[in-house]
């Protein structure tokens, strides 16, 4: 992070720590956002990516770090005199407005004159495709309509930073999914920089120029989604970003980075990381190879033999369940929708098998 | 078809006290009321229909006066009210929590534990001449002699803010409830002030409330008789004190009944009128008390 005295910064978080008594809701966590950047922080609830978000607000306030927009400090700086929106989890349109005066508010609050701020609310109004909204009220619009406004709202004040806070949360799923690419797309063609927080993997993955995984206060990886997916730095990330296989054993010999672990359920697999006394080993799904004969999976270091216990249609992202020996849990695997395995069945006998580089080992 | 006649005999049933509540005590009095209000002592014991009461209110200034400074001063006190009430209902809505909140409306309520009339003497006493307020005054130095402090129109306001205020705090913090948190946020975030929010966000969503508390507060103080009377004394001239005369001192019914119509006229007339200026419906108001 100390580049950022030299390249153009949106956001600096610097050192910053939040605690309630003597719990560290935030802790001691430092990141920075380039502009123009999608940034996600990632989490589960009640990791303290909302009081982080709050903080970047002004909403709360660091107990100590620094908080930088553009490089200056927004210490002491209220609320209301941030150069950053916020998109609110519940959206928070105003109920006794209009959608054209919830977009205006901003700007009268600003001294903008009413004429002009209502004609630049009906101007933002129609970028975000919802021309001629204007009188309408915020109650009568659907869900994905509110969303809109609720950005727009930000948006019209061309803000430094948009903040938002799981605003996809409320919607139904087939929605949710739209208004990802929607969202990402307003983002593009604003070239405002989002910071953007959420428990739902997917939401960052599919959105995020960086995503960044927060556990108990602190920032466990900061990284492209590729990154986090593919070469997770520690087994909190291998475990929250995407499904994984994971299981617990004893590093029996390490070189070079390649590590065999014995697991408590007796099999020893091949794999990449660090070979720590306790360790976990963690596969992804789709990096396990399934053949129906011995002969295929030849040159993978690791080659178990099992049977289906359960098949779980979901479309493409179809698996199945392999009980296999030396394994506590069943082996999870992709089930390919063509080919010869499309059609099985619980019970049929099958080979598995994956290189050692797509199975990451940590220290437990 | 047969469970018919069974059907509208418990409907009937069930509707019975509240259609006697509201017969006997309410439309009955006030038929009889308006009725008598009509009548007219053309000699000793007879009595001809026509307008004379009415007629007796508009010439005689006394009477008309009395009824302009009544809906002025409730007007007055109702304004008070809402004012002194906002930020109490402000404060026990959004900023106490759990136990406190329940101390504050309990605390807020506690008065209403004794009479009205109980109340007012406890004015009293600290108000008269030799009461509580003057003794200290003296005490202090800031009074060289007695200071009379009941008996004057601030006094009455005095009481009559104090007796309302528990009836605008009650439905101002249901109201002030029910907003929720991040859209204040949302208010501050976009760059609000603290009173573009109070303006824009805090009042247009307390507005039912408002108007709530406001009809409660302005018909009670217009229909007071203890309060003016204890407090105001001679001064006092309170409506309600000239319909008192009429049906007790002089024992003209007549009189009395028509100026009770006109006060239920007034009240209505302003009530009505407030809702129009405030653009809110009798329904949602209701809804908030």
């Amino acid at each position: 992070m100390a580049a950022s005295s030299h390249t153009a910064t949106d956001l600096d978080i610097v050192n910053v720590t939040k605690r309630f008594g003597s719990h560290a809701a935030v802790d001691d966590v430092t990141f920075s956002v380039a502009p123009g950047e999608f940034f996600s922080i990632l989490g589960p609830s009640g990791c303290g990516k909302t009081t982080l978000m709050r903080m970047i607000a002004g909403f709360e306030h660091p107990t100590s770090g620094d908080i930088r927009i553009r490089s200056k400090s927004m210490i002491g700086v209220p609320a209301n005199r941030r150069p950053v929106n916020m998109v609110f989890q519940s959206l928070a349109l105003f109920p006794m407005m209009s959608v054209g005066e919830n977009v205006a508010y901003g700007l009268t609050c600003r001294g903008v004159s009413r004429a002009e701020a209502e004609e630049r609310a009906g101007r933002m109004l129609e970028r975000v495709g919802l021309k001629g909204f204007g009188e309408r009220r915020v109650t009568a619009l659907s869900g994905g309509q509110r969303q809109r406004v609720a950005i727009a709202r930000c948006l019209v004040l061309e803000p430094t930073l948009v903040l938002l806070d799981e605003p996809l949360g409320a919607l139904d799923l087939k929605l949710r999914e739209h208004m990802k690419i929607e969202l990402k797309q307003l983002q593009g063609t604003f070239n405002t920089t989002f910071a953007y927080i959420t428990h739902d993997q997917s939401e960052a993955l599919v959105m995020s120029d960086r995503i960044a995984v927060m556990n108990q206060g602190r920032f466990e990886q900061v990284g492209s989604p590729r990154e986090l997916y593919h070469s997770p730095a520690t087994p909190f990330v291998a475990s929250f970003v995407g499904e994984t296989n994971r299981w617990q054993g004893q590093a029996a010999s390490a070189s070079n980075g390649a590590v065999a672990v014995r697991l408590s359920s007796g099999a020893v697999v091949q794999g990449q990381g660090s070979g720590a006394a306790q360790a976990l080993a963690f596969v992804r799904p789709e990096a396990v190879a399934l053949a129906q004969d011995q002969s295929s999976l030849a040159n993978l270091p690791n080659r178990f033999e099992g049977r289906v216990s359960a098949v779980l249609f979901d479309g493409a992202a179809s698996s199945l369940l392999i009980d296999t020996a030396g394994f506590a849990e069943p082996v999870r695997a992709v089930l390919p929708q063509a080919g010869p395995l499309a059609g099985i069945e619980v019970g049929a006998p099958i080979h598995v098998g994956w290189t050692a580089d797509a199975m990451k080992v940590f220290a437990a | 078809m047969i469970a018919k006649p069974a059907q509208s005999l418990t409907l009937f049933l069930l509707l019975a006290p509240a259609l006697l509540w509201l017969g006997l005590l309410i439309v009955l009095p006030h038929v009889e009321i308006l009725i008598l209000s009509f009548s007219e002592r053309v000699a000793p014991r007879v009595y001809a229909f026509g307008f004379g009461n009415y007629l007796e209110f508009f010439t005689e200034p006394l009477y008309w006066r009395t009824f302009a400074r009544t809906a002025f001063m409730s007007i007055l006190v109702t304004a008070l009210t809402l004012v002194l009430a906002f930020p109490i209902a402000l404060y026990i809505a959004r900023v106490a929590q759990g136990r406190l909140k329940a101390m504050l409306l309990l605390l807020c309520l506690l008065p209403f534990w004794v009479s009205e009339l109980v109340r007012t003497l406890g004015w009293m006493i600290l108000l008269r001449e030799t009461g509580v307020i003057s003794y200290a005054l003296r005490a202090v130095g800031l009074a060289s002699q007695p200071v009379e402090l009941l008996y004057n129109d601030g006094a009455v306001i005095l009481g009559l803010v104090y007796g309302g205020l528990l009836f605008m705090i009650v439905p101002l913090a249901n109201a002030l409830e029910s907003l929720e948190p991040a859209v204040v946020e949302a208010g501050y975030d976009l760059g609000g002030s603290r009173w573009t929010v109070l303006r824009r966000i805090v009042i247009p969503h307390a507005m039912p409330g408002i108007v709530a508390g406001c009809i409660i507060v302005f018909m009670l103080t217009v229909g007071n008789f203890a309060t003016p009377v204890l407090l105001g004394g001679k001064n006092g001239l309170w409506f309600t004190e000239q319909i008192y005369a009429q049906f007790i001192t002089r024992f003209n019914w007549p009189q009395g009944a028509a100026f009770g119509m006109l006060l239920l006229l007034l009240s209505s007339a302003i009530v009505w009128l407030g809702l129009r200026l405030t653009g809110q419906s009798l329904g949602t108001t209701l809804k908030q008390a």
